[in-house]
């Protein structure tokens, strides 16, 4: 029963795509479709996978997430606290460790980014190592999360945390090499899978019910974007230390030919 | 039939590699760190359904994505890049922004999430109807701005404007439209604007990017096909911010 509900909002959510795909082909550019048995095929395809994971996305998924929050939150888990005394935030400690792990084990194997370091790599013509890369990305994304837990823990106001992010990206833009930007920009967008988005919603919605003083409207947003933001920082980060310490080894290679000339 | 099952078989092992990460960690936590019960009104059972939901899921959603959505939307991106009238052209870069994203899986949940937490704050009706509206309107107020997003996109690669200043001004607006939005949107804004670029979205418009990129001289498609995602990523956070001023 609950699944045909699903089903029908589904197809709603997918009419407007699948008009606007059709409407474009047969009024402006008034092709016949190729393969259009298959093509509708695909398209019932994505109406009933879209579908199972909006269900399980509300059985497993959020519970998850915030069952996490929960559980790593409640005075049964947290150390001894002395009568009267105030919550430190260190002893948050074990939220912040599966903060960082699950940004950055969801990341590290994303295939998708496998297939865009490899690139990346060939392109940079060997500056760039494709594994560094891949942990620069993941680091970035541990790290967002991981501040994002941390900054829900304090209550401290998101947007600081956001625009100081955005200062050191623009600077960061200004200087890194033309090549990489792209690439950094784009992973920023890659880490956040449909698997990992709904997980750190929950845990962000999770831990700003369940710490004392916080209030999930106002604190409980924010982990997905600055999840977004820190793989670009790391990324251009990694290319701007990479770039130095080949100009580096330039410089001494040429050096070292110099005095070797000289003699 | 054997050909086509093994296409799928090799879909799911994908999914699969997507969630086996998650699954360890949680088994770490739940086994060595946490070790208690599950929290009342959390079924053992049902999770294990709901992943398995997820799996098939994805499967079949990505699978149909490939056979049915991608390959008409980039044979489409590709005839409008190649052709010469600029409205329709900008009509489509639209239209397309828009609605990839009314489809796309994560901003579904987030919306739902979204609608949860400001009724519960008091600033909507708590029920099912109201939440139901709010999450609509959230999610065609980001689908607007992804479609303006690709138009202005797609602008910027037919005039050549410089990507990064378009991207610095993005920065900039949400920074002072931050100033003046009321605090309850501000979280939601920022986490829209992460949402919006995966699973259908990107495909699309960056078949549409490097499409045009490759038809026009002096373009690069590399620049320009990432040009729009970022775009994509900023302009959300402007137009939910404003939302918010405009409805909270």
């Amino acid at each position: 029963m609950e699944f045909i509900k699903i089903l029908f909002s589904t197809t709603l959510d997918i009419a407007p795509i699948i008009a606007i795909i059709f409407g474009f082909q047969y009024l402006v550019i008034r092709k016949k479709v190729q393969r259009l048995f298959q093509v509708l095929t695909g398209f019932f395809l994505v109406l009933i996978g879209l579908s199972l994971f909006l269900l399980g996305l509300e059985m497993a998924l959020f519970p998850m997430g915030g069952m996490m929050a929960e559980q790593l939150t409640s005075a049964a888990f947290l150390p001894v606290l002395a009568e009267g005394a105030q919550r430190h935030w260190s002893d948050y400690y074990w939220v912040y460790i599966f903060a960082f792990a699950i940004g950055a084990s969801t990341t590290i194997a994303e295939p998708s980014l496998i297939a865009v370091s490899i690139k990346a790599g060939e392109i940079s013509g060997g500056t760039i190592n494709p594994f560094i890369l891949r942990i620069a990305v993941a680091l970035g994304m541990a790290i967002g999360i991981t501040l994002g837990s941390w900054r829900i823990v304090m209550g401290l106001p998101l947007h600081g945390f956001i625009l100081a992010a955005y200062v050191l990206v623009i600077l960061q833009t200004l200087r890194s090499p033309r090549s990489i930007i792209p690439l950094a920009f784009d992973s920023g967008g890659v880490t956040t899978s449909t698997i990992t988005v709904p997980i750190i919603a929950a845990l962000g919605l999770g831990l700003a019910s369940s710490i004392p003083g916080r209030d999930p409207l106002l604190d409980g947003f924010g982990m997905i974007a600055l999840a977004c933001l820190f793989p670009i920082i790391t990324v251009m980060g990694y290319a701007q230390i990479a770039e130095w310490m080949e100009k580096r080894n330039r410089q001494y290679s040429e050096s070292t030919h110099r005095t070797q000339g000289e003699n | 039939m054997t050909n086509l099952l093994s296409v799928f078989v090799r879909q799911a092992r994908d999914s699969f590699r997507d969630l086996i990460p998650v699954i360890l960690v949680m088994a770490f936590f739940q086994l060595i760190v946490i070790r208690q019960p599950l929290p009342e009104g959390i079924d053992f059972i049902d999770l294990i359904i709901g992943l398995l939901c997820v799996l098939a899921g994805l499967t079949l959603f990505i699978k149909g994505l490939q056979i049915g959505l991608f390959p008409m939307g980039e044979s489409l991106a590709h005839a409008f890049a190649r052709r010469s009238s600029v409205i329709s052209l900008l009509i489509f870069a639209f239209a397309l922004g828009f609605g990839t994203t009314v489809a796309e899986p994560a901003l579904i949940a987030v919306a739902g999430k979204a609608a949860e937490v400001v009724a519960g704050g008091g600033l909507i009706d708590t029920t099912e109807a109201s939440q139901n509206a709010f999450a609509l309107q959230l999610r065609l107020v980001v689908a607007v701005s992804v479609g303006s997003a690709v138009l202005l996109g797609v602008l910027r690669i037919l005039k050549g404007w410089p990507l990064h200043l378009l991207i610095i001004a993005g920065y900039v607006l949400v920074m002072l439209l931050t100033l003046v939005a009321p605090d309850e949107i501000v979280g939601i804004a920022y986490d829209s604007g992460g949402v919006t670029t995966s699973t259908i979205t990107v495909p699309l418009v960056t078949a549409l990017g490097v499409g045009l990129a490759a038809s026009i001289k002096g373009r690069s498609p590399m620049l320009d096909g990432f040009g729009l995602i970022a775009l994509a990523s900023v302009m959300p956070i402007i137009f939910v911010l404003g939302f918010g001023l405009l409805m909270l």
